[in-house]
């Protein structure tokens, strides 16, 4: 079981004044699952980047060894073919091919140029039931959800006869169900012989599977942990993370609740595409004074279209029921009407739906409130460049200057620009979707102490989260959704994660649709 | 402070394309045996290209929300065939027609812009539908035939030039000496503009450009001012649409760079959904865009028909490319959200410089369409070079 399939030996790479490796090895034995974490910015991806050939040989220094043998990919073609596969966070496949058509999307099954649709059916097939993913191969991945469409990845991987899988991030936008069936897979695979690298950010996965644990830090190779001789907790791997102990991994805070602020009833949506398809059944949510709510549930419980639908209708059609702002009935129908009643919603979604990526800092934090830094239409831009620069410090933004496009900025940090965006804006309810989604430990944090600090000024929050030890840690009360409906409601001192599961996971279709 | 190179490097695209527009001047000066910087010429060089640059506004920002109007050409043939109709044919005053011209240039582009914003219809497909419609439009007005001459007073609209109120004349040839005054005020004007910007960012302690890099560049634009205004004067001085141009170039420079709806515009651009769920009414933002290139189109179609002083089925064949990759070739990105009003401008002029200087050297226009899509191409290799080297 020991051999080493893979050895990466004083791995450096550099960028323009950046150091992004430095001198970093790394070995993976047969048939393991080795786990490598690290914060964003640790130069884990570019690590995978270097070790797939995306770096080309000679971009870098360092050797890597791939089953005994000198490698020096050119690029991720060559990679491939000794059998390296890597999936990336953002799913590569096409939507509008069928399954079958994207598992051989490059490495078709064909004669002469001519597809062998039959080989390439029965194969797909094949290789679904290995992945156990009961799908057509003609479906269309559009028609799929995420957790599908990872599956398919790697039936993709497999496809090319894979030795060594590498998956960065693979469950990040998989609600619990489906991260619970990949990793099943993974140890499967690992009876087969595949060895998997996996990139992860939720610790407690890293723990369920990984063989060993390598903590990468600041582009240096920290530790690897064995798993099979100790036993290692999460803190232990945090604290090699982040060089530091973190005792509370959420900020405590004095909790002073006032009177409801904001309350929905009755709030009905429906399905932009598929009319008659209920998102969201006669809700009724209530919002305190200082009150951080959290809203808990699996994906596509309809939790973020609830929240875009109350947010100016941005989500879906025939939407129904009342919006009352401290107990007055607002008109929240646009998202303009919306924001200027004090509610503004911060997407899960920061890269497609948060920021605009080519344009700098500052112009993202003032987007959604022109109003405040400009007179008569006209921008005052010494005041917006002043504001913005605040709210750099406030929310410890690290970047070069407010004039950094955003798209140049790490995960976290992006998602400080969105949270300033929406600060800037003074809303009385912020509803945060997924605030600390793909960002690591030390950001999480800061966020956390964010959302305490608007708690203490007195503004509402809803708080969207999948992970459940974050809405216990951070939030006061908690509504549990499932199927577009809310189906549970509790204090966050009487809730733990067994009692919220139970709610979210009752009836619980077994077999998706 | 910034270091000259690493201003070069930021700024790259604008200067690069400058010192083409240079070159190029400077290649046609010779070529042309001096002909290009006649005082005749470059008049005729502004008069050519007034109706790609005032389009050039319009599309720019069409371009920056990531869409494309292909009707542009069509829009000019048609409003300038309305214009001959109404004053030729039935003899209306020309005032209240360039006003009916301008409010249908309107009408027309919020007939687009309903179908792209709201409708949801690719642009692309929508304008190539206006396209064809108002050229058959033009057509069926002028029922297949030139219409003309207009009136004086509607002719002056392009070839009229500001009067000289001093009457001067230089070695007892004519020399508009209003024309210098004017180009004294404009520089002294651009020059205490940029000092203020200097200023204002000093006193907010941004970094800023090097003294001796601020001094030479203002003397260099104040030379490139004065170089021109003696040049206009020399002939009949400023021409009524070079005024126009220029109230147009000030206007949507200062709406890109420092109003709220132009930056909501390069939002939109750079994410649609972003800037929709920060409250910007994309559609209806989308909408007024179309209708400003819809004014904009008709007021070159009206410069169009004033130069030509007829009205003729085919003008404004084929001007929607030139004033389309005048916008390319000055750094804006087809897939929205970058762009800038000097780019725009120095695209024209580099579209137009080649025109004229081609046409001066007896180049067929056969050969002349060859060179400009190169130097389009050229342009956005360039373009691309650069993003490249600096991931």
């Amino acid at each position: 079981m020991s051999d080493v399939i893979l050895e990466m030996r004083n791995i450096t790479k550099t960028f323009p004044g950046v150091k992004a490796l430095n001198n970093v090895s790394f070995s993976v034995a047969q048939g393991e699952i080795h786990a490598l974490v690290g914060e964003n910015g640790a130069g884990k991806s570019t690590l995978m980047k270097v070790l797939s050939g995306i770096y080309p040989y000679g971009t870098y220094d360092g050797e890597i060894y791939f089953q005994g043998k000198e490698c020096r990919f050119r690029d991720i073609t060559e990679s491939e073919k000794v059998g390296l596969v890597i999936i990336h966070q953002e799913l590569a496949l096409i939507p509008f091919l069928s399954v079958a058509e994207n598992l051989f999307l490059g490495n078709e099954r064909a004669k002469n140029g001519i597809i062998d649709w039959n080989e390439s059916i029965s194969k797909t097939a094949e290789l679904l039931e290995r992945v156990g993913l009961h799908e057509s191969p003609n479906t269309l991945i559009t028609n799929m959800g995420v957790g599908k469409q990872q599956l398919v990845e790697i039936a993709k991987a497999l496809a090319k006869e894979v030795k060594l899988l590498i998956l960065d991030e693979p469950t990040a936008s998989l609600n619990e169900n489906d991260s619970e069936k990949l990793l099943e897979l993974l140890l499967q695979f690992k009876e087969h012989g595949i060895s998997s690298i996996l990139i992860s950010h939720k610790l407690s996965e890293v723990n369920k599977v990984a063989d060993s644990i390598t903590i990468l830090r600041d582009g240096s190779t920290i530790e690897t942990l064995d798993c099979r001789k100790d036993n290692i907790t999460e803190d232990r791997i945090i604290r090699g993370m982040v060089g530091r102990d973190l005792t509370h991994r959420f900020p405590p805070r004095e909790k002073n609740i006032g009177e409801v602020i904001f309350e929905v009833q009755d709030w009905n949506v429906y399905h932009p595409i598929h009319e008659d398809r209920k998102v969201s059944t006669n809700v009724n949510i209530t919002v305190r004074k200082g009150e951080v709510v959290g809203v808990a549930g699996l994906m596509g419980a309809g939790r973020t279209e609830l929240a875009m639908s109350i947010f100016g209708r941005a989500y879906g059609t025939r939407i129904s029921g009342n919006a009352y702002r401290n107990g007055k009935e607002v008109d929240i129908s646009t998202i303009d009407k919306a924001i200027s009643n004090g509610i503004a919603y911060a997407t899960e979604d920061r890269k497609a739906y948060g920021l605009v990526l080519i344009q700098e800092v500052k112009n993202n934090i003032t987007l959604a409130n022109l109003e405040e830094i400009s007179n008569n239409q006209v921008i005052n831009e010494p005041q917006e460049m002043k504001v913005t620069s605040e709210y750099r410090d406030k929310l410890n933004i690290k970047c070069s200057s407010i004039q950094q496009l955003a798209l140049n900025l790490s995960g976290g940090n992006q998602q400080k620009v969105v949270l300033s965006k929406w600060l800037f804006a003074s809303p009385e309810i912020l509803i945060l979707d997924e605030p600390t989604r793909g960002i690591d430990v030390g950001a999480k944090y800061e966020i956390y102490t964010i959302i305490n600090r608007l708690a203490n000024e007195g503004k509402g929050i809803i708080l969207i989260s999948s992970e459940l030890p974050e809405i216990l840690g951070v939030c006061d009360r908690i509504y549990i959704m499932r199927d577009g409906k809310i189906v549970g409601e509790m204090p966050a001192s009487e809730a733990s994660q067994e009692k919220v599961m139970k709610y979210i996971m009752t009836q619980q279709e077994v077999v998706e649709q | 402070m910034k270091t000259l190179s690493t201003l070069f490097k930021n700024n790259v695209r604008e200067y690069g394309m400058l010192i083409a527009l240079i070159a190029v001047m400077v290649f046609f000066q010779f070529q042309t045996k001096g002909v290009l910087m006649k005082p005749v010429n470059i008049t005729n060089l502004v008069l050519q290209n007034s109706y790609v640059i005032t389009m050039a506004m319009g599309m720019l920002l069409i371009i920056i929300t990531g869409w494309i109007d292909l009707s542009v050409g069509s829009v000019v043939a048609v409003i300038g065939a309305l214009a001959g109709v109404l004053i030729v044919r039935y003899d209306v005053n020309w005032v209240l027609v360039v006003a009916i011209s301008l409010l249908l240039g309107a009408a027309i582009g919020a007939f687009h812009g309903y179908f792209v914003a709201y409708l949801k219809i690719p642009a692309f497909i929508v304008t190539l539908a206006g396209m064809l419609i108002f050229r058959g439009l033009t057509i069926a007005l002028l029922r297949g035939e030139s219409v003309g001459p207009f009136p004086r007073g509607f002719q002056n609209i392009s070839s009229g030039f500001i009067p000289d109120i001093f009457n001067g004349s230089l070695n007892d040839k004519p020399f508009h000496i209003t024309t210098i005054l004017i180009g004294v005020i404009l520089s002294i004007l651009l020059i205490w503009l940029d000092m203020r910007t200097r200023k204002n960012q000093q006193k907010y302690g941004f970094e800023v450009t090097p003294l001796y890099f601020f001094v030479v560049k203002n003397i260099a634009i104040t030379a490139a001012v004065m170089g021109f205004s003696y040049l206009m004067a020399s002939y009949k001085g400023i021409p009524t649409v070079l005024v126009l141009l220029f109230v147009l170039i000030t206007f949507y420079a200062f709406i890109t760079s420092s109003s709220v709806i132009g930056r909501r515009i390069y939002a939109m651009g750079g994410n649609e959904k972003a800037a929709r769920l920060s409250g910007v009414n994309t559609p209806r933002l989308l909408f007024y865009t179309f209708i400003n290139m819809g004014v904009l189109a008709s007021m070159a179609g009206l410069i169009v028909a004033a130069r030509l002083n007829s009205s003729t089925p085919n003008a404004g064949d084929g001007m929607e490319l030139d004033v389309i990759a005048a916008c390319f070739i000055g750094g804006a990105s087809p897939s929205g959200g970058v762009g800038k009003v000097i780019g725009a401008l120095v695209g024209a002029f580099l579209i137009g410089v080649l025109n004229n200087g081609m046409s001066i050297m007896g180049v067929g226009i056969d050969w002349q369409k060859v060179v400009k899509g190169v130097v389009l191409l050229l342009a956005v290799l360039f373009d691309v070079y650069n993003k490249n080297k600096n991931a």
